[in-house]
């Protein structure tokens, strides 16, 4: 069999990141290919490729054997490829028959929209896909399953030949993915190419006929779904060369510092209980939406959690502003630098003292001597690159306003810093930098929480490690139990192997 | 070069070159006299752009800084009336017109509306409540007592009161705006609101201080602007407010929050001042007038807009390191 779509050897990288580097991808007529990969394998890169919003910068796309382009997303849609993702990208304020028509609208007389022959056609597209959907009706009355299905709708409106569906089932319920799954059935029939990813084994086991592995961003393996077991799946997921040197740590861990006990929050996780000892590097594991970040954001008084304690030395501390968590020792360096970190238009002294304006200010006035001598200490610690502290953060590379972020809370003299996937996006100089950075703090005493999607870094750094799972914990992994293969298993929901 | 790249000097510039070209023709408009009448003039845009640049700067806008100035304009034109001692109308406008700024800040703090809605709402309210307290009557000079008409044009050395408090305000927000926790917050706030949260400050406070300061300045120079024309009606200064803006956009003061100095806002303000007050000298119709000030708005935003155009990840600078 001939597949619709043949991807050889695309590359596409990123200042300091090799998102993709020479995969392959085929997808064959009436079949559905699972792409399994952990976090940052290069997944949602290559939807990106395939739906023209990135450009790779090696590699040739080929769909029923003629070589394309997709220079944009409208080139790729006329291609024949598109994308259902997990948040749909849909206009809530038009109607379904508008969304499913937009950008290609059936035209009259005098070249106007012909509004009739577009409700009819949605009408149309609708009933074919099972679905009992007004197409007068405004988008955003509709439910997720009822936006998947429009999705679905538009993209059999452009007669694509190439379906990708990222992660559908992400926010469906339990009754919803069963009529996904028959959907699924329906465009297979229908001899659609079908590019299923989804990191749930028992989804991808179910409606899934072939599988491609990636794994940081190289292709590893294709296969039948039917010749391969989920060992051997995770097996191909995980197994890597170690090519990562991480400090040498010294594990001194000492008495606990911070524990909690039994936190919830109403909609985002349940049950949080744990201990972090004095200079201790915690790991949480888990999967992207897991609830990791959430959890830290309560502890840093970012939400409120709705049950639980919270001690810091042996003190109960009741955190529900930022203000109060950093008065009790727990500061956060958030994952979203962009938006959580950095403020981009105040100079690196400024954004390091944002914090500690207090220490650094004399009867009102913030002293200024005082504030580039705090900064000036805690940036040289660790080794940022910067002309001036006086200059623009915005003017910075990713890693080095990390290093400022990260400068910024140590100034406050924490007992806890919770460090949420402290190394992504930045180039593996800055990373080595940053670890021996944490290396240097824990030794120093200081106890660390890092939150991380990469298992290397998570193996290679933490004392334990926590693995969540929806919302809770599924997992506490020391010594010998911290393996790959353990902490893929916990995060994707399947039994611990014997 | 670089001080070119500034934009406060190309401001400067720009005046001195408007100045300039006046003064070609009608040198006695450049005068000292005539330089501090224009300065004196421009005292309450100029104070009112200090209010309404802080509020700019935390990502908000407050368009009832005009209306907030003829109500407390009126308020102290009425306690003159009443007899009221002057020092104690001076405290009361300040009062009244932070509890007014106030009445904002906390619809944006606590209700989280849009600033523009609730200040073009109170900006309504508050014109309506002089209408309602006066019946539309005006306060006319021989109502007013002299030493209340008389205060703003008090000369010390040289220059009337009027412009002597614009000097002293500037001054104190100097101080505010540069070696505060306030003053940083107010940049912090507009420059990046979620990273300010996870840096323990509040932006919803920090937006409400900026609305009573709006506010609080629109007061003393609601006192000023009645006892200087010695008239309080119920459209004193009506339209003002988009002035202010102007003055604000002019000197640079990013609209989207986070950026821009004092200094830039004072000197869009004079910008608008020696335009206003060359026209008429000039012999161009007031109605140039806006359409100039319209013409350096959009020259302001473009050339905003082309000095923030995105230079790169300066990969050779990083690297020359």
């Amino acid at each position: 069999m001939q597949p619709v779509l043949r991807l050889r050897g695309i590359s596409k990288s990123f200042p300091g990141v090799k998102a993709l580097q020479g995969v392959q991808l085929d997808l064959y007529p009436g079949e559905v290919t699972a792409l399994i990969g952990e976090n940052g394998a290069g997944k949602s890169t290559i939807v990106k490729v395939l739906t023209g919003i990135y450009q790779p910068e090696e590699g040739t796309i080929e769909i029923d054997g003629r070589g394309v382009r997709l220079t944009s997303a409208d080139a790729a849609a006329r291609a024949g490829v598109t994308a259902i993702h997990q948040e749909t990208v849909l206009f809530d304020e038009l109607t379904v028959a508008e969304n499913i028509w937009l950008g290609h609208a059936p035209r009259g007389r005098f070249g106007l929209i012909d509004r009739r022959a577009m409700r009819e056609g949605a009408a149309r597209l609708l009933a074919g896909i099972g679905a009992q959907i007004d197409p007068g009706a405004r988008l955003g009355d509709l439910g997720i399953a009822s936006r998947h299905m429009v999705a679905i709708a538009r993209a059999l409106s452009i007669e694509a030949r190439v379906v990708i569906l990222d992660e559908p089932t992400a926010a469906l319920s339990h009754k919803e993915i069963h009529e996904l799954y028959d959907l699924v059935e329906k465009l297979k029939r229908q001899g659609k190419a079908i590019l299923f990813i989804s990191h749930k084994f028992d989804e991808i086991f179910r409606i899934a006929d072939r599988y491609t592995v990636f794994r940081d961003g190289q292709f590893v393996a294709e296969g039948r779904m039917a010749e391969v077991t989920e060992g051997a799946l995770v097996q191909m997921m995980v197994g890597r060369s170690v090519d990562q040197i991480f400090p040498a740590r010294v594990h001194n861990v000492g008495a606990p510092v911070l524990t909690v006990a039994g936190y919830s929050h109403p909609t985002e996780f349940a049950d949080i209980s744990f201990t972090l000892h004095r200079g201790e590097i915690l790991g949480f594991y888990g999967l992207v939406g897991a609830g990791r970040s959430e959890v830290m954001q309560a502890l840093f008084g970012i939400t409120t959690p709705s049950k639980g304690a919270c001690r810091v030395d042996d003190q109960v501390r009741v955190i529900r502003s930022t203000a109060e968590a950093v008065d009790a020792g727990i500061v956060y360096v958030p994952e979203d630098r962009g938006r959580q970190g950095a403020v981009k238009g105040l100079p690196i002294f400024q954004n390091v003292t944002l914090p500690s304006l207090g220490a650094v200010s004399r009867a009102g006035f913030l002293r200024m001597a005082e504030e580039l001598a705090l900064a000036r200490d805690y940036t040289r610690r660790l080794d940022l690159r910067a002309a001036a502290l006086d200059q623009d953060v915005g003017l910075l590379s990713g890693g080095n306003q990390q290093k400022v972020v990260i400068a910024k809370w140590l100034a406050t003299r924490p007992r806890v810093i919770i460090l949420d996937e402290p190394t992504k996006g930045i180039d593996i100089g800055s990373k080595a930098a940053v670890h021996a950075f944490m290396a240097e703090l824990a030794a120093e005493g200081l106890s660390i929480i890092m939150v991380s999607s990469e298992i290397p870094e998570v193996l290679g750094m933490s004392d334990r490690v926590i693995v969540m799972r929806e919302g809770r914990i599924v997992d506490e992994v020391s010594g010998e139990r911290m393996t790959p293969e353990t902490l893929v298993r916990a995060a994707a929901g399947l039994a611990v192997a014997a | 070069m670089t001080l070119f790249k500034s934009r406060e000097a190309l401001l400067a510039l720009a005046i001195l070159v408007t100045l300039g070209v006046i003064a070609a023709r009608f040198p006695a408009f450049v005068a000292p006299s005539n330089l501090a009448n224009v300065f004196n003039d421009t005292a309450p845009l100029m104070l009112l752009a200090i209010g309404q640049m802080i509020v700019i700067l935390t990502k908000c806008i407050d368009l009832s800084v005009a209306a907030n100035l003829a109500l407390t304009g009126m308020v102290a034109a009425l306690m003159n009336g009443a007899g009221v001692p002057l020092p104690l109308i001076l405290c009361a406008v300040v009062a009244l017109g932070a509890a007014l700024g106030a009445v904002n800040g906390v619809l944006v703090w606590k209700l989280g509306i849009p600033s523009i809605v609730v200040t073009l709402g109170t900006m309504t309210i508050y014109r309506g409540t002089i209408f309602l307290m006066t019946e539309g009557k005006w306060v006319n000079a021989h109502e007013m007592s002299d030493a209340f008409k008389a205060l703003p044009r008090h000369v010390i050395l040289g220059l009337p009161v009027m412009s002597w408090i614009a000097i002293a305000t500037i001054a104190v927000f100097a101080v505010v705006l540069a070696r505060t926790a306030l003053g940083r917050a107010f940049y912090a706030v507009g420059g990046n609101p979620h990273a300010a949260v996870y840096a323990g400050l509040d932006v919803g406070r920090t937006q409400f201080w900026a609305f009573v300061i709006s506010g609080a300045l629109a007061g003393v120079t609601g006192y000023l602007w009645v006892a200087r024309y010695a008239v309080a009606y119920v459209d004193v200064a009506g339209g003002f407010e988009l002035d202010v803006v102007a003055a604000c956009v002019i000197g640079g003061i990013a609209i989207a929050g986070g950026a821009g100095s004092l200094w830039g806002a004072m000197l869009g303000a004079l910008f608008l001042g020696v335009i206003k007050n060359a026209l008429p000298v000039v012999g161009i119709s007031p109605f140039w007038q806006m359409a100039i000030s319209g013409l350096a708005i959009i020259l302001a935003v473009a050339f905003n807009a082309a000095q923030r155009r995105p230079r790169g990840r300066l990969i050779l600078r990083e690297a020359a390191q």
